[in-house]
């Protein structure tokens, strides 16, 4: 099974500013002086071995979007978010534009998470199939009136493929694309949905937009349960701990802290940070990371979690 | 949860041990509790000695927000002092150092 991460960032696109990117070039610079780097192979190398990564990489601006494949030719997602653009884009260039089944496993319909669709262009195309799961009733209008005036100027109808919404209910399993599906609900504003998803005997959770408060013993081994020894648990943790049980509590979102804990307690071999802060750029991400994987660190008992963030464009093969 | 009180200079301190997690945190709650109800305006102020935590999760943390919350609600002053070097980095990396009163030593807080 392959995971990769066609968008990452919480709430809202962001791209970087020219400031951003002058930053990066002046750091990748600075590192350079003085060596022999005279071929555009040893830049590459120079790049990929010596940069850091928020010196050499962008975490990306994308939202939700993750493509969990399993090898078959159909494709599973979860979430719409702008990162499905990008998907949509390379699906049709590497395949064709048409002939696709597209599987999708919807979180929750908040704009963020459904604003990739009017630019999904196999959406547009004859011939390809596009199956929507998720356990919120009415998720067909949510797109219908997305891809509608005040809000787009091209009309659902005029989508050619086959749309179809599947009703999934929470804590119980399906069968989707050939892997074994389970939902659960999640505390967010209008309720939000993770995912368990098994196949060829790997786990992947997906469980974003998920705040949790920690004050109810049943609800943490809840999430225990549903991330247990889980291969990857790709996790919401936009706040801080601090800002989440004060100024933020009840926005639905959670922390790297409680996505240790969690991930700890279940056993989960991998955490994935996962959508991002918006207003955080590539250092602040970058040290957030080294932050938590320090408190994996000193927190850990007699299991080892290895923490990683997303980005957009990053694969993870289990 | 046993909490070790001393009044020091009209100051309350409470000296809770061991590790505040998710099994013990409802516990330390109740035992916060009515320490926390007294912490207000004219009253003594309220200071938790952390020499003996060896660890505090996010349930613990949540435990102090919500009592630092309440005694700020009644007018009165609650301080977290002497974190041992691992629970001092789990308030940096929690941001808690951010959000409430942090004081590096016992000594520092009844000065404070």
């Amino acid at each position: 099974m392959v995971v990769r991460f066609w968008g990452t960032r919480g709430s809202i696109p962001v791209a970087m500013t020219a400031a951003q990117v002058q930053r990066k070039l002046v750091a990748a610079l600075t590192r350079a002086a003085g060596r022999p780097l005279d071929t555009p192979q040893k830049i590459r190398e120079f790049v990929e071995r010596e940069l850091d990564f928020p010196v050499s990489h962008t975490f990306g601006g994308n939202s939700s979007c993750v493509q969990i494949d399993g090898g078959g030719r159909e494709y599973l997602l979860c979430d719409l978010g702008s990162g499905v653009r990008v998907f949509g884009n390379h699906v049709q260039a590497a395949h064709g534009p048409s002939g696709h089944t597209f599987h999708v496993l919807m979180s929750h319909p908040h704009w963020d998470h459904v604003m990739g669709f009017p630019f999904f262009m196999p959406a547009y195309t004859e011939g390809n199939r596009i199956r929507i799961y998720g356990c919120h009733p009415r998720l067909s209008e949510v797109f219908r009136r997305q891809n509608a005036a005040p809000f787009f100027p091209v009309e659902y109808t005029r989508m050619s493929a086959t749309i179809e919404f599947v009703q999934l209910e929470p804590e119980r399993d399906y069968e989707i694309n050939g892997a074994r599906v389970r939902a659960k609900l999640q505390r967010h504003g209008g309720d939000s949905y993770g995912y368990r998803i098994e196949q060829h005997g790997k786990v992947v959770v997906y469980s974003t937009d998920s705040e949790h408060k920690q004050d109810d013993p049943a609800e943490v081994m809840g999430f225990v349960e549903f991330f247990k020894t889980a291969d990857l648990v790709i996790f919401d943790s936009q706040y801080s701990l601090a800002d989440a049980i004060s100024i933020k509590e009840d926005w639905g979102h959670s922390s790297n802290v409680v996505g240790v804990e969690l991930c700890q307690l279940a056993r989960a071999k991998r955490l994935c940070l996962y959508h991002h802060e918006p207003i955080f750029d590539d250092e602040r991400i970058a040290a957030l990371l080294d932050e938590t994987r320090r408190l994996e660190e000193i927190t850990r008992a007699d299991h080892r979690v290895e923490v990683t963030a997303a980005w957009d464009g990053l694969e993870i093969a289990l | 949860m046993d909490l070790v009180q001393k009044r020091i200079a009209g100051t309350i301190v409470l000296s809770p041990s061991g590790r505040i997690d998710h099994a013990t945190a409802e516990e330390f709650k109740a035992s916060l509790a009515p320490h926390v109800a007294r912490c207000a305006a004219g009253q003594d102020r309220l200071v938790l000695d952390f020499t003996a935590i060896e660890y505090i999760s996010s349930a613990g943390l949540r435990v102090l927000m919500l009592a630092a919350k309440q005694a700020k609600a009644q007018g009165g002053a609650l301080a977290v002092a002497a974190l041992q070097p691992i629970v001092r980095e789990i308030f940096e990396i929690s941001r808690f150092t951010l959000v409430m009163k942090v004081f590096t030593t016992l000594d520092e807080a009844l000065a404070g």
